[in-house]
């Protein structure tokens, strides 16, 4: 807001320069990251990395919907799972099936289920909203429960890696870290692209005044339905490629826990940063990591509540928000 | 942690490093140590089942055992799988690749037992399973890498069913939870049921989780069957005994059958609610002298008694380093085969042995709630009726679907 | 015999009863909701957990200090109430000039405290909670077997609800505190201390959640879980009713109990879903609910 409008009033030639060098420099920041993500199996633990990215996707896409249409799912577990148990399904039981057509699959699965989804919940606002995506989710919880191809309790398991395009052999953990850097990259890119489209723009607008977009013409509830549905595809992309790397797929990923999760990396990195929720989702899957091999390990969940606590009541632009807070007051 | 601890040299050999260590890692402890992990729910719904105390079951067994072998010290490492499939093969493929563990134990939700077998089976390491119920971990699930050693749900439909039908229960009323387990679990008790002359009345569905089972307990009531069968588990066996205890279900002439039902539900339950159920264990605290005494010491350090899951991490981690002081190597595929060699006789197992689905067959014990009048004391519980011998209390291997069983 | 749909007369009254009972419980959980939205406009999502508080109250105050049930009935809720009222002051508080969505966020993460410190203290297992003397045993109506207890919580629990409606809809109290929903700065000019009003109301629907606790604690395992998985269908209940009216949250709670119970005699397999099919069916149909004003 307040960028655009020092712009508003400054010099056009200026605005130009400005706005080109602004974007000289975010090329090259995430150009270096690009080159840090592709080194980073050789410094750490290609696994935990594969780990990372998938929520940090999963979190991206849920801050889509939160960041920019101001919109609070609590059902997003649903499009994680199910994405997850149709990849998982399929590769399981059709062993000729290459990983990419599974992904495939499993994101379109979870596409669909977000237009379900988003036709029924995007009528309401706010709290309701968040209500009513729970409640679909929890619904979508007791159906992979019962339903005979997700193994219920057990989980589904076996699911083999397959070769990439037939002839990658992804049981390489360095090889199966590219292909998922690379998916992780293509929806960022998507997001990226989304968010400083038109489209995007609108979103803003409604989140900022939806009354306001309605009397400008725009039709809101399609925008909405449509960032919804965006949201759900690449969280379901998530979930599949979750399902590729670690070769199962089970309840954890529909509880509801899961779509608290996804809330809490989100509002840890930052809201409606770009960066944000890759930030919040290292920072709590870490977290979960160590935590889960030390003494605190029975304390996770209270460890969560107290920093979403913290969070909410002093911390509300997450560190990526909260840093660029500080840039912007020190250096400009 | 993950992130620091690995030059960039030691990396680029990790690809290659992980298809030799199965084919050099003959004759010598790994690492000069030998690394036992411990993975189980820590803070959830199964945590009183093993969780903290299956890890002090674990240390004692080290420290009984001198804490070395063959001058090889032995280490635990340990995290809560939290019940998640994903967190528990994450964090198993994490120990095998980072930190050289050779054997895991403890292992209780069948999602994750299932998901860390497999994890397991890829890297050629080993795993025992105490905690599990699912008899699929040795059945359709089986792997030559890991060692299912407490407990399944095969000897404990059976052996409760066939009890309770030569008791003279011979009408039964299932009330089942519905997903795959409970199905399955429905399955063996109705074939052991008709088997033994007994019928199924009837029986009824209920979701998975069940909160309120007041509705399903009419229902039970009103079939007219001597015998209400639980088949589910956990939460909703707690549940649906403590209902139909306020229903007056016992008192109306119907009795409880519980499949899979632990030392700790009872406990938590009471003895009121509980009392006279009739359930099949693979251990009881004080079922003798041997039992009583390592029981004793265990409370001294947890102030609770143990479960038979717990008594089983003891045994089964010691029997492990048997083996491998035997074998002279902690390689998991020698120590493997030196454990099957070995016969189990300990506190815990009697006439124990290893199949080579990876069953660990023990004599199991038909054993009945105790009425509070009858107790003499908190953890007072059980009643032992009688021994079912190993070899009838798990399934058979002709019937076995594991593809290394030869059929 | 009569049958009702291929069901025995007196089954079908049994379970009808039977839905009632649990219908009490969804109707004094989202009576609860409905009361703190409606004066502070965010969704208590620590309204399970501060149940579950209820039900452990009650427990610990017998265990401990020998209080009890009765006067658990009346203390425990008093006493979360009043706990409730100190999150309201000195967390809620500092979060009330933001975006609502903020406050279900941070009850949220209470929520996770509360459980996770009570399930390292007292495990998972659950615990008993034995009804007093005079509660127990059943009673023969005719067509089913009553535990006495379970009649006593439709009674105290409807009990309860018409007391709260008849406090909003009937008194001074009730006059600002729907007067503040309506317009707190008008009330503020007025002269009407409103964030006490606030603070007392947030107390009130905690204390409601904790009644329903104490209520619980002898019918159910008392166990730190117990209220997150009730909570989500009670969210459920709440988007079926709408957040309109005090009578409206009663009277969907009550019929969302029934319509389960019949669930659980024809198709027991949906028992869990029927509410959350009835709620996407009154979002196609109503999208504010059924008593709901538009939100």
């Amino acid at each position: 807001m307040t960028q655009s409008q020092h712009e508003a009033i400054a010099a056009p030639s200026m605005v130009v320069e400005r706005q080109r060098r602004a974007k000289q420099r975010r090329t090259m920041f995430y150009l270096a990251l690009i080159a840090i993500g592709l080194v980073a199996p050789f410094l750490a633990y290609p696994v935990f990395l594969m780990k990372i990215l998938c929520f940090a996707l999963f979190a991206c896409a849920f801050n889509l919907l939160l960041g920019y249409a101001g919109l609070l799912s609590f059902g997003h577990a649903a499009f994680l799972a199910s994405g997850g148990y149709v990849t998982g399904y399929l590769l399981a039981s059709y062993p000729g099936l290459t990983p990419e057509v599974g992904i495939i699959a499993g994101t379109f699965s979870a596409t669909l289920l977000g237009i379900l989804f988003g036709v029924l919940s995007i009528r309401r606002q706010g709290i309701y909203f968040a209500m009513v995506t729970l409640a679909l989710a929890q619904l979508m919880f007791f159906v992979y429960i019962q339903a005979p191809f997700t193994g219920g309790e057990d989980g589904l398991h076996g699911v083999p890696r397959g070769e990439l395009l037939g002839f990658i052999d992804l049981s390489n953990n360095v090889a199966m870290y590219y292909f998922v850097f690379a998916i992780f990259l293509f929806g960022f890119a998507l997001i990226q692209r989304a968010v400083h489209s038109p489209f995007g723009q609108v979103l803003k607008a409604i989140r900022e005044n939806e009354p306001r977009a309605v009397s400008l013409g725009y039709n809101v509830d399609a925008y909405k339905l449509l960032a919804f549905v965006l949201s759900a595809a690449i969280a379901g992309l998530a979930g599949s490629t979750k399902t590729v790397v670690f070769q199962l797929a089970s309840l954890t990923d529909a509880h509801w826990h899961m779509s608290g999760e996804v809330i809490l990396m989100t509002l840890l990195g930052g809201v409606g940063t770009l960066l944000g929720p890759v930030m919040g989702a290292s920072l709590v899957v870490s977290l979960q990591h160590i935590l889960a091999q030390s003494p605190l390990g029975n304390w996770v969940s209270v460890i969560l509540g107290i920093i979403f606590v913290v969070c909410v009541l002093s911390f509300r632009s997450g560190i990526v928000g909260e840093l660029g807070k500080m840039y912007r007051k020190n250096f400009k | 942690m993950t992130f620091n601890k690995k030059t960039l040299a030691c990396c680029v050999a990790a690809a290659a490093a992980t298809s030799l260590m199965a084919s050099n890692a003959q004759a010598q402890m790994s690492d000069d140590e030998v690394r036992i992990g411990y993975l189980a729910d820590m803070s959830g719904t199964y945590r009183d089942l093993a969780g903290p105390g299956g890890l002090t079951a674990m240390e004692m067994a080290v420290e009984d055992f001198g804490g070395s072998v063959n001058g090889a010290p032995i280490v635990i490492s340990s995290a809560d799988d939290r019940n998640s499939a994903d967190v528990g093969a994450n964090t198993v493929r994490g120990w095998i690749d980072e930190d050289n563990v050779d054997m895991v134990g403890g292992l209780v939700a069948s999602s994750v037992s299932i998901a860390v077998s497999n994890v397991i089976e890829e890297n050629d390491g080993l795993a025992i399973v105490s905690g599990s119920a699912a008899s699929s971990i040795t059945n359709e699930h089986c792997t030559p890498n890991h060692i299912h050693w407490v407990y399944d749900t095969y000897p404990l439909a059976n052996g409760t069913a066939k009890a309770v039908v030569d008791q003279g229960g011979d009408s039964w009323f299932m009330l089942t939870a519905d997903y795959a387990f409970g199905h399955a679990l429905e399955a063996d008790v109705t074939s052991v049921v008709e088997a033994n002359g007994g019928e199924i009345v009837g029986g009824v569905r209920h979701p998975f989780p069940t909160n309120d089972f007041s509705s399903y307990i009419l229902q039970a009531q009103g079939s007219g069957a001597k015998i209400v069968g639980l088949a589910n588990a956990g939460s909703d066996t707690v549940n649906a005994i403590t209902t139909a205890s306020q229903f007056g279900l016992t008192q109306s002439g119907q009795q409880l059958a519980g499949l899979l039902i632990f030392l700790n539900d009872v406990h938590a339950l009471g003895l009121e609610a509980t009392q006279n159920l009739l359930l099949t264990t693979g251990w009881y605290w004080d079922m003798d002298d041997q039992s009583r005494e390592w029981a004793e010491r265990y409370y001294a350090e947890e102030e609770r008694m143990p479960t038979m899951v717990q008594a089983g991490i003891y045994s089964s981690t010691m029997h492990y380093l048997k083996a491998v002081e035997a074998a002279g190597t902690d390689d998991p595929e020698t120590v493997r085969a030196q454990m099957a060699e070995m016969p189990i006789d300990d506190f815990f197992a009697r006439n124990g042995r290893i199949r080579e689905d990876g069953r660990m067959i023990h004599d199991m014990y038909l054993a009945q709630v105790k009425t509070p009048e009858e107790s003499t004391g908190e953890w007072d519980l059980y009643e032992i009726l009688s021994t079912i011998p190993a070899e009838e209390a798990y399934r058979p291997l002709s019937e076995s679907q594991c593809e290394l069983v030869q059929n | 015999m009569t049958m009702i749909f291929g069901v025995p007369l007196a089954v079908f009254l049994g379970q009808l009863t039977l839905g009632l009972v649990n219908g009490a419980f969804y109707a004094l959980l989202s009576l609860g909701l409905a009361v703190i939205f409606g004066l502070l406009k965010i969704v208590n999502f620590a309204h399970g957990a501060q149940y579950m508080l209820g039900a452990f109250a009650a427990l610990l105050g017998f265990r401990y200090l020998g209080i009890n049930y009765w006067l658990a009935l009346v203390l425990v809720p008093l006493v979360v109430g009043a706990f409730g009222m100190l999150m309201e002051r000195f967390l809620l508080r500092r979060i009330a000039h933001l975006d609502h969505l903020y406050g279900l966020l941070l009850t949220f993460g209470l929520a996770l405290i509360f459980e996770g410190t009570l399930v390292n203290i007292f495990g998972v297992s659950g615990a008993r909670y034995t009804a007093p003397e005079a509660l127990q045993g059943g009673m023969n109506l005719g067509f089913m077997f009553l535990p006495v207890y379970r009649g006593w919580v439709l009674v105290a629990a409807l009990a309860m609800c018409l007391f709260t409606w008849f406090m909003i809809e009937r008194t001074r109290l009730g006059a600002y505190l729907r007067a503040g929903t309506e317009n707190s700065q008008l009330m503020q000019a007025f002269g009407v201390n409103v964030p006490l009003l606030i603070t007392l109301t947030y107390g009130f629907g905690v204390g409601l959640a904790a009644f329903a606790g104490v209520l619980a604690a002898p019918l159910y395992p008392v166990s730190p879980t117990m209220g997150s998985s009730l909570l989500i269908v009670v969210f459920a209940v709440v988007v079926i009713g709408g957040m309109g009216s005090i009578l409206g949250a009663i009277i969907t709670g009550l019929s969302m109990g029934i319509i389960e119970g019949l669930t659980k005699v024809y198709y027991p397999e949906a028992a869990n879903t029927v509410i959350f099919l009835v709620m996407i069916l009154v979002l196609l149909l109503r999208p504010s609910g059924l008593f709901g004003k538009e939100a």
